[in-house]
């Protein structure tokens, strides 16, 4: 097993010289984070990079395995403070206004993994998208696998992209208003649904439901796990 | 002279072919579809988001409910995501025990695939069939797990716990089962857990062939099935294809064998690749799987049998103490009280982990910021790319071969919808 992580490494070795040298003049990033490669890119080379990256003999990632958006307007946040201890201990169910930094230009990002059959390894590609009107170009002229991922990507954080032929909703109900996986909208949602006996219909209204925090997220940098390697095999 | 014009025909979401809540929304010309728009979404449930509210532990019984015919394999990818997070690494039983639990899965899984295909092109007993077999194997999931269908079985650092010594049995005499037939449903439950999957995989390779008399060379059945939606290898990379739908078209690719996770590096065992990429390959590939999964399952069960040990990592800030050890050790109990009321907080960063589930690559990707909550989660359902290209493959094909191309795509909606 040991020699197994070994020749891993040595592989993610190859891949990541491979693409620093493909991209040397792309103004990328390559990020090399728990045995995995996340190579940054600009949006405006977002076509051009994929493109190399699946026909370039070194690299070949033929397959696009998954895509979806992220929302960083929440990130590093915690709803309890473990620096001190408390006087007053954590609330529950008390309405809190997280500071989200809506109109960040990195806001939003579009992370796609991908697969080379013919090397056996994978990368994961991220690019921003931006902050107040999210867009990239649309993947599909690369990898046709890309439809639906992105008309999930719009559903669910309002990402456009553009030159996609059929960018509709996906997964919400028809008639939806919102991104439900944007960071300020609410897990309850916002509207919640009856069958009014009057109108003799089904009826939308805004949602009775009291936001409650069942777990307090904490963030805590006790390095309980610092300096691990992943997949040591005892 | 009358108005010949396309129509639109709308199928599903109650439907019984339509596996589950799809809507399929079918432009014909005559009985040829023109195009078609599957409508998806009618289950979704937003798991990806409860997700983030959730502390890591408590989302693994989310994951046993998107693909819900293979719970077990669901878990392994988000507890491998959680496991590579943290850069812990469960012991060599756990991760047999994992393995097996993936084979049974998987043969659960095909199991259900093959009785709802067989039954929505018309074979009838396939069905009746494939569900005594899955009866006995949800047993298994039963006796490990205490419930037969969402388990919760696998933890990050091991699985929940060690597998039973006894195999529950039948019990009560009525006038619906004599006492002579509840013996007999007990004979293969005198022992063990391993005793009784032992037994299974002994009768389970002549069910298989079972299954094959009635449809492998059925005249019917290859009419219905033969160069059916087919898909060529290059196109099927395109599109994003994975597991034994990817396999069916010629492309030599499982990640058991080319990326091992868990013991699968160690058991013996051959992947089936089809030819034509036709459902009739798709369904040869998935009848030889059932086979070769059972082939693990005998290799995981000697091994189990051989080496007891423990079955979760030591370290309490990731796995629960003894309950034993509880009742006597204050720092068992604070570890306990802290796992279970906050969770653990894995350093910051993102990690994308597969395992090969029954319908193809079952990944999670995590995005974590340093809480005890993913910040994000995405769940690669192998369905959705599948359910996708569903408008190429059934292009020009007649109406009643859209039923057998969503049976051969194996799409199961708790993972389509999420």
């Amino acid at each position: 097993m040991t020699t197994d992580s070994l020749t891993r490494n040595a592989r993610l070795d190859t891949l990541a010289a491979a693409i620093r040298e493909q991209v040397a003049d792309q103004d990328c990033e390559l990020i090399d984070q728990l045995g995995e490669l996340t190579l940054i890119v600009p949006a405006e080379r977002l076509l051009d990079v994929a493109r190399m990256l699946r026909d370039h003999a070194d690299l070949r990632f033929e397959q696009l395995i998954d895509l979806c958006g992220v929302d960083y307007a929440a990130y590093g946040q915690s709803e309890w403070d473990t620096g001190d201890a408390t006087f007053t201990g954590f609330g529950r169910g008390v309405d809190r206004d997280p500071d989200l930094t809506l109109d960040d230009p990195r806001r939003f990002a579009v992370v796609c993994q991908l697969l080379s059959l013919a090397h056996n390894w994978r990368l994961r590609l991220r690019v921003h998208a931006g902050g107040s009107q999210p867009m990239v170009d649309s993947l599909i002229p690369v990898w046709a696998a890309a439809n639906w991922f992105e008309r999930e990507a719009f559903d669910l954080f309002g990402i456009l992209f553009r030159g996609h032929p059929d960018l509709r909703r996906i997964l919400t109900d028809y008639g939806f208003i919102g991104h439900p996986f944007r960071k300020d909208f609410p897990l309850s949602g916002q509207v919640e649904m009856r069958y009014d006996p009057e109108q003799r219909r089904v009826v939308y209204q805004p949602v009775s439901i009291e936001p409650r925090v069942l777990v307090p997220r904490v963030i805590r940098e006790d390095s309980r796990y610092a300096g691990r390697e992943p997949n040591n095999h005892a | 002279m009358p108005e010949i014009r396309n129509y639109t025909l709308n199928f599903g979401p109650q439907h019984p072919s339509a596996h589950g809540v799809l809507r399929l929304v079918l432009e014909m010309d005559g009985e040829i579809i023109e195009r078609a728009d599957p409508h998806i979404g009618l289950l979704h449930r937003g798991t990806e988001k409860l997700a983030e509210f959730k502390p890591y532990n408590q989302n693994i019984g989310y994951m046993d409910r998107l693909d819900y015919v293979s719970m077990m394999c669901n878990e392994h990818g988000y507890v491998r995501a959680i496991e590579r997070l943290l850069g812990v690494e469960p012991p060599l039983r756990a991760h047999y025990i994992r393995t097996m639990f993936d084979e049974i899965t998987r043969i659960l899984n095909h199991l259900m695939w093959l009785g709802a295909h067989a039954i929505d092109i018309g074979a009838m007993s396939v069905f009746i069939y494939c569900f005594r077999e899955r009866e006995d194997l949800l047993d298994c999931y039963e006796a490990v797990s205490g419930a037969r269908m969402h388990a919760t079985y696998y933890r990050p650092g091991g699985v929940a716990r060690d597998l039973p010594d006894r195999m529950p049995q039948y019990r009560g005499e009525s006038k619906w089962h004599s006492a002579k037939e509840i013996a007999q449903r007990n004979a293969a439950r005198q022992g063990s857990l391993l005793d009784f999957i032992q037994d299974f995989t002994e009768r389970f390779p002549a069910h298989v062939d079972e299954y094959e008399t009635l449809l492998t060379d059925n005249r019917i059945w290859k009419q219905r099935t033969v160069e059916i939606g087919v898909v060529s290898p290059e196109r099927a990379l395109q599109l994003g294809f994975t597991g034994p739908v990817l396999r069916g078209s010629g492309v030599e690719w499982d990640l058991r064998k080319k990326q091992p996770y868990a013991a699968y590096d160690r058991v013996d065992f051959d992947i089936p690749v089809g030819v034509n990429g036709d459902c009739y390959d798709r369904y040869l590939v998935r009848i030889e799987e059932m086979r070769q999964s059972n082939r693990i399952i005998r290799q995981c069960i000697d091994w189990l049998r051989a080496n007891p040990g423990p079955v979760a990592i030591d370290d309490h800030k990731v796995s629960p103490p003894k309950r034993a050890a509880m009742k006597e050790d204050m720092e068992a109990l604070i570890h306990h009280f802290k796992l279970f009321t906050e969770g653990y907080c894995p350093p910051p960063g993102e990690v994308y982990a597969a395992v090969e589930a029954p319908k193809g690559e079952f990944g999670c990707y995590i995005v974590s910021d340093g809480a005890n909550k993913p910040y994000r989660l995405k769940v690669r359902a192998p369905g959705f790319p599948h359910l996708a290209a569903l408008d190429e493959m059934a292009r020009g094909h007649m109406l009643a071969d859209v039923v057998a191309i969503i049976g051969t795509l194996d799409v199961v909606f708790g993972e389509i919808d999420r």
